[in-house]
């Protein structure tokens, strides 16, 4: 290991107290003590129940959470922080979109396009939206080695579509899309643009006005905060204009038997008591990767990418899904090994302390697409390192030996 | 690491070198078995004449382990009645459940080498697909 190593691997403690290889970043990363104790301090020292509270106690909750939402919209370029609405995790933020936008604005004759490529959450919610309103759903397919582009979208989209949903990084291929094409044939067709960010945020610099995307929804969790706090970007016009997505509790002005007047965005958006030691977690989390800084955390992470791949290539019998360049994987490594199935490989890597995803990565009709059922996936974050990358590979290639094959 | 995996030469050699994988023709009862979140798939086929399992079959697709413990499966009841067949699929799936004693385990034969699946919950719906799918398929006998 490293200098460097040592250093980020002692803001880790569970890969030493379990002793465990954590290659399953993709699905959540881990928690560095500086966040834990952020949202420790926050409850020994200022919680209280926020926005309503006649007193200090209650103040300081209330200024801890608007900090936090102060620190997440200048992460990823908004406007203001009103432009950012705190759900518990990117589904959450997707089926806000879904929910309030969708259902209020679409109509029987109005189309969603959303990509194959696409998590369950960035998809199912479209689905439902669709059933609900009379909108058509329509699939934008990728290439077999998960390329999608604007000019791919410009051949499908048409003046009916009013919903485009692309994911900024896939979950399975690992490749960063074009946004800002995106977004811009989306515009030039009256069609808003959600960019599923819960991959693209933890580990490339994101900026929703450069992106110039209409959402963009992300999960706290994948980027070292606590689990249960994420967040939805929306251009703040949008948001005005969006009805409350849940009722009740401390998203109201004046509630009367009849009905009620809601209160200003983003509060409209986020009825009951909010999750604020959550919100302090991931301001935190933010932070932490600031001080490490981009340049640190995609060098990397693209290293190591490139290094596991190379490896892994000298293997006939291991197939990698996507691109053949590292680079266009951003840590995410989803593979096939010939005659064995990935529960297999996955329980195998976990006798030998190591943590990959197998199965269909929640992405069932990308998975059909590309003619199989299921893959084995090895995510990684800037803490892993190259002697995590040789024990995964020294594993891998004896697993086909585990298994009774020959070689 | 570890040397005394889970996955031995039994469980290997019934997943790479099934017995009973293939399609039975003239069986009179077939079902499908699916687990829709890992995509273990098997079609169990069985010949049964005068309330006894004379023949038996797979198809599919899915981990060594549902594989392997459908083929074991498949060794083990052909052969016997249909309520001896049901008494062991009773005894394998309270072993996965970890509530058998040592006698009836060894009734189990090879297919008591799943035993530490119960220690495995991800792994639970694998072992017992075929063993389901056989249970269900009885009910009709």
């Amino acid at each position: 290991m490293t200098e460097k190593d040592q250093l980020i691997r002692k803001e880790f403690p569970i890969l030493k107290n379990r002793n465990v290889i954590y290659l399953d970043n993709a699905a959540t990363s881990q928690k560095p003590p500086c966040v834990i104790e952020a949202s420790n301090r926050y409850y020994n020292m200022h919680n209280a129940n926020p926005l309503r509270g006649l007193y200090e106690l209650s103040v300081d909750a209330t200024d801890a959470y608007e900090n936090a939402r102060k620190t997440v919209a200048d992460f990823i370029g908004a406007n203001r922080p009103e432009e950012i609405v705190f759900t518990r995790n990117a589904s959450e933020s997707l089926n806000l979109i879904a929910y309030s936008y969708a259902r209020t604005f679409l109509k029987e004759g109005d189309e969603i396009i959303c990509t194959i490529a696409e998590h369950h959450s960035n998809m199912l919610p479209w689905q439902q939206a669709a059933k609900a309103t009379g909108a058509k759903l329509t699939y934008l397919y990728c290439e077999k080695d998960g390329t999608l582009t604007p000019e791919m979208l410009e051949e499908i989209i048409s003046d009916n579509t009013k919903l485009v949903a692309v994911t900024q990084i896939s979950n399975v291929f690992g490749r960063l899309n074009d946004i800002k094409g995106f977004a811009k044939v989306a515009h030039a067709h009256g069609a808003l643009l959600v960019a599923d960010g819960a991959q693209s945020v933890p580990h490339v610099p994101v900026d929703v006005q450069e992106l110039d995307c209409d959402f963009l929804a992300f999960s706290g969790h994948k980027m070292f905060a606590p689990m249960g706090i994420g967040a939805l970007y929306a251009k703040y016009d949008l948001l005005e204009k969006m009805p409350p997505f849940l009722y009740g509790g401390e998203m109201i002005e004046y509630v009367t038997t009849e009905g009620a007047t809601y209160a200003e965005v983003p509060h409209k958006f986020e009825a009951g008591t909010v999750n604020v030691g959550g919100a302090v977690g991931l301001a935190e989390a933010i932070r932490f990767m600031q001080r490490f800084g981009w340049e640190t955390i995609m060098k990397r992470e693209d290293d190591l990418t490139s290094y596991a791949m190379e490896k892994m290539k000298k293997y006939p019998y291991v197939h990698i899904i996507g691109s053949e360049d590292p680079k266009e994987h951003h840590g995410i490594i989803t593979f096939k090994l010939d005659g064995v199935h990935p529960h297999d490989i996955a329980a195998i890597f976990d006798e030998h302390g190591i943590a990959v995803r197998a199965g269909h990565h929640c992405a069932q009709p990308l998975m059909k697409y590309l003619g199989t059922l299921s893959t084995t996936r090895a995510s990684l974050a800037f803490y892993n390192n190259k002697e995590d990358i040789d024990a995964f590979v020294e594993t891998l290639v004896g697993i086909r030996k585990e298994m009774g094959y020959a070689e | 690491m570890q040397n005394n995996t889970f996955y031995n030469e039994v469980l290997t050699d019934h997943n790479l070198h099934p017995v009973h994988k293939y399609h039975l023709e003239g069986a009179n009862f077939s079902l499908e078995g699916v687990n829709p979140s890992c995509g273990d798939d098997i079609v169990l086929s069985l010949k049964v004449e005068d309330g006894k399992i004379v023949d038996g079959a797979y198809e599919g697709d899915g981990c060594a382990i549902s594989q392997a413990s459908a083929d074991m499966m498949l060794d083990l009841v052909i052969g016997k009645t249909k309520e001896e067949a049901e008494r062991l699929a009773d005894i394998f799936l309270r072993m996965i459940k970890g509530t058998i004693t040592e006698e009836e385990k060894e009734e189990l034969e090879e297919a008591s080498i799943l035993s530490d699946v119960s220690h495995m919950p991800a792994r639970v719906k694998c072992a017992v697909l075929g063993w389901h799918t056989m249970q269900e398929m009885l009910e009709e006998v």
